[in-house]
């Protein structure tokens, strides 16, 4: 693409990972959460996709790692759900909430001002979830966009 | 050609009717008939789940099964996407 492009991609990328990862960590708090915050971040890397093109962004990273990091958020959120089968004897069972512990405590019943330390494992499932999204959605454009723009694939 | 027709533009109004009647025997909307579950999802997910945020606290918690399926969705069309545009290494 043309530097103006290119400029302007520069310019609204770091914007909309810090808007992406915000609406991640804060999904237990404001509308939004893992899969939204997520579908932002990919959607600003394919900004830079768009921009750069795709085997620019192959030397950067590559898909197998990508496909490396969902995994391991699907694995992460698994986890997580079977740690409350073992701590609260119910598959996604809510383990930290109340505990006083990491994001264990307990907000104020009515509209108050949100605590960040509060939501149990909803905050980690929601790192979990979000790594997942970023890296699935991703490695679909990155693959699929590398695939249309090679003339010797096969 | 024309019995196909014919018989295509006889289901068609049919179900036109049909649709068209049942508008009148929808629920008034902003009115739902059953709101128990949502009172208590409302009332206590501040103090079960620790979450201002409600949403989040039925889609990762109350309904945690549905969010499991909806991230082996994502994982197996990742897994998909991958093996039919997967390259060969030079």
């Amino acid at each position: 693409m043309t530097k103006i492009v290119r400029t302007t991609a520069n310019i609204l990328f770091p914007f909309t990972l810090i808007f992406g990862l915000y609406v991640i960590a804060h999904g237990h708090l404001t509308p939004g959460g893992g899969f939204q915050g997520g579908a932002i971040v990919a959607s600003g890397c394919a900004l830079l996709l768009v921009a750069y093109g795709s085997p620019w962004m192959f030397n950067c990273i590559k898909d197998t790692r990508l496909a490396t990091f969902e995994s391991l958020g699907a694995i992460g959120f698994i986890t997580i759900a079977f740690l409350g089968l073992v701590f609260s004897a119910v598959f996604f069972g809510n383990f930290l909430t109340g505990s006083g512990s990491l994001f264990g405590t307990t907000p104020a019943t009515g509209s108050t001002l949100s605590d960040f330390n509060t939501g149990g494992v909803l905050p980690l499932m929601n790192f979990a979830v979000g790594v997942k999204v970023i890296a699935g959605l991703f490695v679909i454009v990155l693959v699929m966009a590398y695939a249309s723009s090679s003339k010797e694939w096969d | 050609m024309e019995k196909r027709m014919v018989t295509g533009i006889l289901v068609f109004s049919l179900l036109a009717v049909f649709f068209f009647f049942s508008i009148f025997q929808l629920h008034p909307f902003g009115e739902p008939g059953q709101v128990q579950m949502d009172d208590y999802i409302i009332t206590h997910t501040q103090n079960e789940t620790g979450t201002n945020n409600g949403v989040t606290s039925v889609v990762f918690d109350y309904r945690g099964f549905d969010t499991l399926g909806e991230a082996t969705i994502l994982f197996s069309a990742v897994a998909g996407v991958l093996l039919i545009f997967r390259r060969v290494r030079h």
